[in-house]
């Protein structure tokens, strides 16, 4: 079975909606954490994967932004998590459905 | 000296001024202090009056003003100004001697008074004012001093206000003139309007000079006449005389001041000040204005001749005279003689003075009795009281070459008789001169002869503080005939602008012999008639007066003072009551009823825009607020706060975008 496009979208499709359930269904803010990773993942993965099979493929161009992606995306999650600890040392607990605050 | 003193016309008048306002500020314990500074202000008006007479001795027609811009609006200014002619150098000599002599003896007669220091404060207040209206040389600011003597005199009438009938009298005198001085107020202004000018002299441009006189023209004789009323007010005339005597309810130095010497004679003063718009196109020295002034004098002087016969309390009498001896002056004035009529102003401020002080001092005697009939034999208890008011009673009388008021009193007759519209006043006139010994005579009788009665058991005479100003006075009123003699007119020639020239053979004149056989008629008419008026008698009860035994009607017709007072009850009191109760019911009923109408219509409104305003508008805005309330409790409804719903809501929201997209393909 060879390599195609339709193959690799169909995996980043999986991934994302991975991702999506986990961030949806999930009550502890770090395994939502995760499910945006995952999530951003699949972004990256069809970044890469439309490069791959564009009629231009030449080797640093797609690698260079998706590293950069990574990098912004770690950035991201440090963040994140600092927020999650801040979060929980303010109100003792980091289940998203007791942090409610901002109801109208 | 005397030429500082013209320079500086006002002090004469301020000081006065000065001294009661330092006095009312005194507390009404420093009797002594009052006192002193009262007659030290009047001490030195004496002797700036005196200062400012001397010049006016040297030059024939001497005339200073001293005129000074009070306020200036748009291109016009109000002037002012003080003047010193011979008019007001002998009024300003004669007001500040009388009140000299007043100012010592009220020192004695109000002591033991509780408010004596508030006395002399008037006094003071009043004496500076009376000074103002003789130097003033505008009629703006006599008017105003005019008006200041009008307080003064009201608050001394009323100075007892612990009795009713003194602040009775106060209101009544002070309305009374308030009616005059309204005509004068009017007239003041049309002359303004005239002539653009209120000064009497303001070289050439016055309005008693030449320019100022011919634009007054057609106007002068009406506004002759508004001035005269104020004339009449003070002067207590004919018809407005009926304050004058109930003034005399006011302390007695007050009634010799101002109800004898001074003010009431200030009308007279006026009319003779503001002489040349009476006269103004005058034909034989007749004019409308002038007649008219005549035939009020006449009325006046034998009205209150008549009265006075039949009035028994001592200062009604001498009130009653003074009215009449008013009258006399206002004649004088009226038909040409001027010099006259100012020389038996002068001459009666200082005996009339003196028979007020003296009655003063009979009073002080018998211990506040006033009714002469309760009186009698104070002849040998008070000798100098008597022997100053025989004086006085005889100058009043016009007793010939002795006494002062008879030269003038024949110099008033001598004028009248020449006056060429009629001879009536003449006649008249020498009736009131007969009148004028009658009361006189039996006044004197009732006081001093005869046997003692009630009033006069314990009678005593007055301390020398008291005695000595009647002797002052009764010198004057002896002495000043020296310069009213016809051999010697001195001051006739100095109120006229002439040296005087000494012509023994002029002193015997017809008139001297007229008068002497009227004054004697008068006395032995009086003699005759109550030469039992102060003896018990079994026939007739002990006080009842001898024309009214014999005249009961005619008496008590003069007694009630010929039922004028009660006429003006019944007329203009009346008239005045019912429009006030007319305007009163108008009010009520009418204005009242119509304003509450309007009222009414303006809640109805009120009432109309308040229900339109609670439930339309007020229902409306709720309305609104409640519904977007509503609204924003539905959307807030969707903020959970549940960060997954959002994203769910979010990823929902993609998909279905996708799937738009998808179907659009």
């Amino acid at each position: 079975m060879t390599l195609t496009l339709q193959v690799v979208l169909v995996v980043s499709a999986a991934l994302f909606s991975t991702g999506l359930l986990a961030a949806l269904s999930r009550r502890h803010a770090i395994f939502i954490l995760i499910g945006i990773e995952m999530m951003l993942a699949a972004a990256n993965l069809n970044f890469i994967a439309f490069w791959r099979f564009s009629p231009q493929s030449q080797p640093p161009v797609g690698v260079m932004i998706a590293i950069f992606s990574i990098a912004i995306s770690a950035a991201e999650a440090a963040v994140g998590l600092a927020l999650v600890i801040a979060v929980y040392r303010h109100y003792g607990t980091t289940n998203v459905d007791h942090l409610d605050q901002l109801k109208g | 000296m005397s030429r500082w003193i013209i320079g500086h016309l006002w002090l004469i008048c301020a000081v006065p001024l000065a001294a009661a306002l330092a006095i009312l500020s005194l507390p009404n314990s420093r009797h002594k202090s009052a006192a002193t500074l009262a007659v030290a202000g009047q001490i030195a008006a004496l002797v700036m009056s005196f200062l400012a007479f001397l010049p006016t001795l040297q030059t024939p027609g001497f005339r200073v003003v001293q005129n000074f811009t009070w306020f200036a609006f748009g291109d016009n200014a109000l002037q002012l100004g003080w003047l010193l002619d011979p008019l007001a150098a002998v009024m300003l000599t004669m007001i500040t001697l009388v009140g000299l002599c007043i100012f010592i003896f009220s020192t004695g007669y109000m002591a033991g008074d509780k408010n004596f220091v508030r006395f002399f404060a008037y006094l003071s207040f009043f004496s500076g004012a009376m000074l103002g209206v003789v130097i003033s040389n505008s009629l703006l600011l006599l008017f105003i001093c005019w008006e200041l003597v009008g307080l003064a005199s009201y608050l001394l009438i009323g100075f007892w206000i612990e009795r009713p009938s003194a602040a009775a009298a106060a209101k009544k005198a002070f309305i009374t003139t308030r009616i005059g001085d309204m005509g004068f107020f009017v007239g003041l202004l049309w002359l303004y309007g005239r002539s653009g000018t209120l000064l009497f002299y303001n070289g050439g441009n016055g309005c008693l000079e030449g320019a100022g006189l011919a634009m007054v023209g057609a106007s002068a004789t009406s506004i002759a006449l508004l001035i005269f009323c104020g004339a009449v007010g003070k002067s207590g005339q004919f018809p407005l005389h009926v304050w004058l005597p109930d003034a005399m309810e006011g302390p007695t130095p007050v009634s010799a001041l101002i109800h004898a010497a001074t003010m009431v004679a200030a009308g007279v003063f006026l009319v003779a000040r503001v002489y040349p718009i009476f006269s103004l196109g005058a034909i034989e020295g007749v004019t409308s204005s002038l007649t008219v002034v005549v035939w009020i004098g006449v009325t006046t002087a034998l009205m209150a001749a008549l009265i006075a016969i039949a009035q028994a309390d001592i200062k009604r009498i001498l009130a009653y005279s003074t009215v009449s001896q008013l009258g006399l002056m206002m004649v004088s004035l009226g038909v040409g003689g001027v010099a006259a009529g100012m020389m038996h102003l002068l001459a009666h401020g200082f005996f009339k003075a003196l028979l007020f002080l003296g009655a003063g001092s009979v009073i002080h005697g018998c211990r506040g009795e006033q009714d002469i009939r309760r009186m009698g034999g104070l002849r040998r208890l008070t000798p100098i009281t008597f022997s100053t008011y025989a004086i006085g009673m005889m100058a009043l009388s016009g007793v010939p070459l002795f006494f002062s008021g008879g030269w003038t009193k024949e110099e008033i007759l001598h004028v009248t008789g020449k006056w060429p519209v009629s001879r009536l006043p003449y006649y008249l006139l020498m009736i009131g001169v007969v009148l004028t010994a009658l009361y006189m005579t039996r006044q004197i009788i009732y006081v001093f002869f005869g046997d003692r009665r009630t009033g006069s058991q314990n009678a005593h005479e007055s301390p020398r503080v008291m005695t000595m100003p009647l002797i002052v006075l009764a010198s004057c009123a002896v002495l000043f005939s020296i310069v009213l003699t016809p051999a010697w007119p001195w001051l006739h020639d100095y109120l006229t602008d002439q040296s005087a020239q000494f012509e023994f053979a002029r002193l015997i004149q017809p008139t001297l012999f007229l008068s002497l056989v009227l004054v004697g008629g008068g006395f032995a008419l009086g003699i005759w008639m109550y030469r039992k008026a102060g003896i018990q008698d079994r026939a007739r009860p002990a006080e009842t007066d001898p024309l009214e035994f014999t005249q009961p009607g005619l008496f008590r017709f003069l007694e009630n003072k010929m039922w004028i007072d009660e006429l003006y009850v019944r007329t203009v009191i009346a008239f005045s009551w019912t429009s006030a109760r007319f305007s009163d019911w108008m009010d009520r009923s009418f204005w009242d009823r119509l304003a509450r109408g309007l009222g009414g219509i303006g809640q109805l409104f009120g009432i109309f825009t308040a229900g339109v305003d609670e439930r339309g508008i007020n229902a409306g805005i709720d309305e609104t607020t409640i519904g977007t309330r509503g609204l924003g409790r539905l959307i807030s409804g969707a903020h959970s706060g549940q960060i997954q719903t959002y994203l769910g809501v979010i990823a929902i929201g993609v998909l279905a975008l996708l799937l738009f997209y998808a179907w659009l393909a």
